[in-house]
């Protein structure tokens, strides 16, 4: 196999396990639009809540130290323990469905039939406050995330060595693929198909599915819209923490990581609002997608750095020729 | 009146039963507008009650305050024996009463059966976390339901269509599903909102056919609201007839025929 073709392959291969995390970022957005019509601008912020939660209680910090210890004069800071990871794990879910409903009883229960542009600004609103929150709560400085922290690290470290001989000796040619991308690709898809199963066949799924489809109709077979936005808020906050635990097991747990909420916008407007197996597509593509166009083209004939608009001229060429994205619903107006 | 506790026979030998619903001095005001003013009447187990107005006379205004989609701002709800708190629509399916609409709301995304599907969501009991793992409990309730939702789709005749999207459906059919739907939560009162409007005089038959095979088969209490007089007077037991928000007159359908204010109110009154 000529070594050209060889590496085209590898920054393929590459560019799936980034479209990867893109994909479960876009996966948050679509969960909540699908069931309330909410575009939720806080994803984001929702995936840096939850990783920097994760990270406090696996740390043993304190919630909030420096307002205690401003009001009372104390000086503490951790517990003096270290959570176990999988717990640590639990905990943070259980913060995030106590986020999800507070969000729903605090917010979104007195904006029901409000415009969706008010809604809109609603949830930047619920960003910003919740990244003040997350400062307040665990502190500003960058952390670092590691999944088995207190167990030494547990990543499967011999896969990415075995890759990497396996396709030298086929084609003479090692691929390089990092350990971490791979774990989130498997998590991922175990996520994806596990989303897909309960919304098939659960009664809660099918209740979610209901809503999403006509909220009156839902209303007139017993489904209470409440607890349905609860719930599609606390699936978002989990896949929230999915994609915070993998970008910030990648890049740190730091503010900038509400920025990726920019990043998932081009994957919707490829993938459609309102369809799951386009958010997956459509991360894909954006992440294939960017990483061939800087391979081929953009390093060797446009000084490189094309990854950081690729995206976004993407979307944009889709807007103008199929606005409703791959998978959307097509938007068709009776006269 | 005949007492409400009681069963009685009518004249061509139909039992009905003791009154499950009543409805007292029940007003709707849509801001200055009064949609429904001062009505009364009741609803018997087992019995197929109409509803019969012109345009605009309030009579969807009130299946929605009987399903819980409008809370009348004067009046009382009594259910089963006991005064109905305020309560939202979801709350009131829950309690066994389902309904249909008169602009069809079916979702629209999914397969006819798993449109009657959610109609049991009702009579599922597991918990998120059994539904979730898909065992036990819930993998039994998930068939038995399920056996239940063919049932009515066999009984109603649209085996054919089962797994076709609702979107793609006629408007006939549309109608049909969306009753399957409401028979599927195996209510104690179905409302039907203007069942057949908009339907040919073939398509009218047939879903008399079924509303009547449905009270027949299954004893369920049916409320409708209908245009169609011919269809009404063939169908019902006992009609409530309303007028601009007024209830003018309530009886058997002959009765009704020959009140002079339900004459008025249809063939227009010259006022001079």
């Amino acid at each position: 196999m000529p070594e050209q073709l060889a590496f085209t392959i590898e920054v393929f291969l590459n560019g799936l396990m980034a479209g990867v995390l893109y994909a479960l970022v876009a996966l948050g957005f679509v969960l909540i639009y699908k069931a309330s019509g909410i575009f939720n601008y806080a994803q984001g912020v929702m995936a840096l809540f939850a990783a920097m939660t994760l990270v406090g209680i696996q740390n043993g910090q304190v919630p909030f130290s420096h307002l205690i210890n401003a009001i009372f004069g104390t000086d503490i800071h951790y517990f003096g323990w270290d959570v176990h990871s999988v717990l640590a794990i639990a905990l943070t879910v259980v913060v995030m469905i106590a986020l999800a409903w507070m969000v729903q009883r605090f917010v979104f229960r007195h904006l029901v039939g409000q415009e969706p542009i008010i809604l809109f600004m609603a949830t930047i609103g619920l960003a910003y406050f919740l990244e003040g929150v997350a400062d307040l709560m665990w502190g500003s400085e960058i952390k670092t995330l590691n999944v088995c922290a207190a167990e030494g690290n547990c990543l499967p470290q011999g896969i990415n060595g075995w890759i990497d001989e396996t396709t030298f000796n086929l084609t003479g040619y090692g691929f390089f693929i990092d350990n971490l991308d791979i774990v989130a690709s498997l998590v991922a898809a175990v996520l994806v198909i596990g989303l897909v199963l309960f919304a098939q066949y659960t009664k809660q799924g099918r209740a979610m599915r209901a809503v999403a489809d006509d909220h009156q109709a839902a209303l007139s077979v017993g489904v209470s819209l409440n607890f349905i936005w609860v719930l599609v808020w606390s699936l978002a906050g989990f896949v929230a923490l999915v994609a915070g635990i993998m970008w910030g097991a990648k890049s740190g747990v730091q503010f900038s990581l509400s920025l990726i909420a920019l990043k998932a916008l081009p994957v919707l407007m490829l993938g459609g609002f309102t369809s799951i197996p386009g958010a997956i597509v459509g991360g894909l593509i954006i992440g294939v997608g960017e990483k061939l166009f800087e391979f081929l083209i953009g390093a060797p004939y446009l000084g490189g750095a094309t990854e950081n608009w690729f995206a976004y001229m993407l979307a944009l060429v889709f807007l103008v020729f199929r606005p409703q994205g791959l998978f959307g619903e097509k938007i068709i107006e009776r006269v | 009146m005949k007492d409400t506790a009681e069963s009685y026979t009518t004249e061509d030998g139909r039992t009905i039963g003791p009154v499950v619903m009543e409805m007292k001095n029940i007003t709707l005001r849509f801001g200055g507008v009064e949609a429904i003013k001062d009505i009364s009447f009741d609803i018997r187990e087992g019995e197929i009650r109409a509803i019969i107005g012109p345009n605009g006379a309030g009579k969807s205004s009130m299946l929605n305050v009987i399903s819980g989609f409008y809370v009348p701002q004067e009046g009382e709800v009594w259910y089963k024996g006991a005064k109905r708190p305020p309560m939202k629509p979801y709350q009131v399916a829950q309690q066994g009463i389902a309904r249909t609409f008169q602009n069809i709301a079916l979702f629209e995304g999914m397969t006819v059966l798993d449109n009657v599907m959610t109609g049991r969501l009702t009579h599922m009991e597991s918990g998120l976390f059994g539904q979730a793992l898909w065992k036990g409990k819930a993998e039994r309730e998930e068939i038995e339901n399920r056996e239940i939702a063919e049932k009515i789709i066999d009984f109603l005749e649209i085996q054919a269509i089962r797994k076709t999207p609702v979107a793609r459906l006629p408007y006939g059919l549309k109608k049909r599903v969306e009753l399957a739907r409401a028979l599927a939560a195996e209510p104690t009162i179905l409302l039907l909102d203007e069942p057949m409007a908009g339907m040919n005089v073939e398509e009218k038959e047939d879903m008399s056919r079924f509303v009547l095979d449905v009270n027949d088969e299954f004893g369920t209490t049916i409320a409708l609201i209908e245009h169609d007089m011919g269809v009404v007077m063939d169908l019902s037991d006992r009609v409530v007839v309303m007028d601009y928000g007024k209830k003018i007159g309530d009886g058997t359908p002959d009765a009704v025929r020959n009140n002079q204010d339900v004459i008025d109110a249809y063939l227009g009154v010259s006022h001079d």
